[in-house]
């Protein structure tokens, strides 16, 4: 399983990919991997508040349904339409086109609350709990 | 995994073949290997294997058996002849379902009923129940002595064709026959299936079962043959609307009101017909029906029904799904028959919105060239 040395990851399986005060998010291959096949992705709307732990966005699988929690507290300032139509993205490439939504951080220091690549990994060797 | 959890014969090649193992019904099954979507587009166009050995064999036998079946199951057992497999709903008195199951005719005087996995106890009392009053008729449950696998999909004959000598191409829709030697191992071999492709349903000896599994998978090797799961079996049955126990039939809804009025015969006596007699007459309050996804948005099991407006709540969804063959979103669902008719507008409440559907024909999937 792939987990990227450059992202910040949740307890929760969300990642968060850090670009200057905006990071990106999406779900881990751990994550992908345990649901399976997804099939319909909700995504958040443009412009709304979220805070760090808040369900921002759902997603399917054929047997599941899932919510994603954001990372940390922001403004969402894009989503990932083309995933609407191709959620297997999500399954594909879940660091890459599978990405799901952009947020403009609140305030940056809630990154050190995130685990980065060596904790992540234990943490699903733990069984991801 | 659970300690308690029932294992089929077949759990060792789960195992071998990387099946992601969960509960069903009290049994360690793989949900599935690959992934879901793969194993379903596996069984649409060339073929897949599974171990069905959870569901239960009831042996029904004696002189008296025709009877007792014919008093017991819904559809007409007197249609059947040696080699002939009839599918029946199985009532209580007031109409509501005790099971659905597959009545393999293997002689005369001899049947083996083929009953869902979370039913075979019940099934077991009810049948055994009702004997008592007829003569010379002897109820067995086989259900731990058996392993059965399902060969599912367009290539299946082919690939059984490999190791087994029997002329499969005689072999008819819903018929069957025993002591077909499959790779060397005696077999009892039915053209069924829970998908909505051919296939075959293989029934053999609970320490046989890793043996025929394996001898199918290898013969099966140049014919896209993959081993599947639970998720796949209950998505290819979904999309070929075909009912499952405990969500499209249960003891609160009747055979007629879950649209299987083809499989009662009103011509014979048997439990359950003055209710069944008596609903016909008067009109069916509740109808199972096909709903197709207006709007994006997973319809599931459990999930309210509601009119268009989204104000009056109307019934349940029994079964809803991505459906991969036909890529919608679609769902089953009990409604009042007045809300039935096929382009009705309804919505489903899918965690808490309102999402807009549409009541279409069922089977939503039929494969080509298959009679109606």
């Amino acid at each position: 399983m792939n987990f990227p040395a450059d992202l910040k990851y949740t307890k929760t399986h969300e990642y968060a990919r850090v670009e200057g005060n905006q990071v990106v998010v999406g779900v881990t291959d751990y994550a992908q991997d345990q649901l399976g096949d997804i099939v319909y992705v909700e995504l958040p709307e443009v412009g709304r508040e979220v805070k760090a732990g808040e369900v921002f966005c759902t997603v399917e699988s054929v047997k599941a349904v899932s919510d994603c929690y954001a990372p940390v507290s922001g403004k969402i300032v894009k989503v990932n339409e083309k995933v609407q139509d191709s959620p297997d993205l999500l399954n594909k490439d879940p660091y890459g086109e599978g990405w799901i939504a952009v947020i403009e951080m609140k305030d940056p220091s809630e990154l050190e609350n995130l685990m980065d690549q060596k904790a992540y990994t234990k943490h699903v060797e733990e069984g991801g709990h | 995994m659970a300690g308690e959890l029932k294992k089929t014969p077949l759990y060792p090649v789960h195992v071998k073949y990387g099946g992601r193992i969960i509960d069903f019904e009290g049994w360690a099954l793989p949900v599935q290997f690959s992934s879901i979507k793969e194993e379903h587009h596996a069984c649409r166009n060339a073929c897949a294997l599974w171990d069905v050995s959870d569901m239960g064999e009831i042996m029904v036998e004696g002189p008296g058996a025709l009877a007792l079946l014919q008093m017991l199951l819904v559809n007409d057992i007197a249609k059947g002849y040696p080699g002939r497999v009839i599918y029946s709903p199985m009532c209580y008195p007031h109409g509501g379902v005790v099971d659905d199951m597959m009545v393999i005719c293997l002689e005369n005087s001899r049947y083996l009923l083929v009953v869902n996995a979370g039913n075979i106890e019940k099934d077991f009392q009810w049948i055994s129940g009702l004997a008592k009053y007829f003569w010379r008729v002897d109820v067995k449950n086989l259900s731990s002595d058996i392993a059965e696998v399902a060969l599912q999909g367009p290539n299946s004959e082919k690939v059984l064709q490999k190791v087994c000598s029997y002329p499969l191409r005689e072999m008819k829709y819903y018929h069957g026959r025993e002591n077909v030697d499959v790779g060397g191992l005696k077999c009892l071999v039915t053209r069924t299936g829970y998908t909505g492709e051919d296939g075959f349903e293989i029934y053999t000896k609970a320490e046989d079962g890793v043996e025929l599994f394996e001898i199918l998978m290898e013969a099966g090797a140049d014919e896209g043959l993959v081993p599947a799961g639970l998720g796949s079996r209950d998505t290819l049955r979904f999309e070929a609307s075909m009912p499952l126990y405990g969500q499209e039939l249960d003891e609160n809804h009747t055979p007629l009101e879950a649209g299987l009025s083809r499989f009662v015969c009103f011509d014979k006596e048997f439990v359950g017909k003055e209710a069944l007699m008596q609903e016909r007459e008067q009109g069916l309050r509740v109808k199972l029906v096909g709903l197709e996804m207006v709007e994006k948005g997973v319809p599931r099991t459990g999930y309210k029904v509601f009119d268009e407006t989204g104000e009056k709540e109307l019934g349940y969804v029994t079964t809803g799904s991505y459906a991969p063959t036909l890529d919608k979103y679609l769902a089953m669902a009990f409604v009042p028959v007045q809300w039935s008719q096929i382009g009705t507008k309804l919505t489903v409440d899918i965690r808490g919105k309102k999402v807009p559907a549409v009541v279409v024909k069922m089977p939503f999937y039929r494969r080509e060239g298959k009679k109606k």
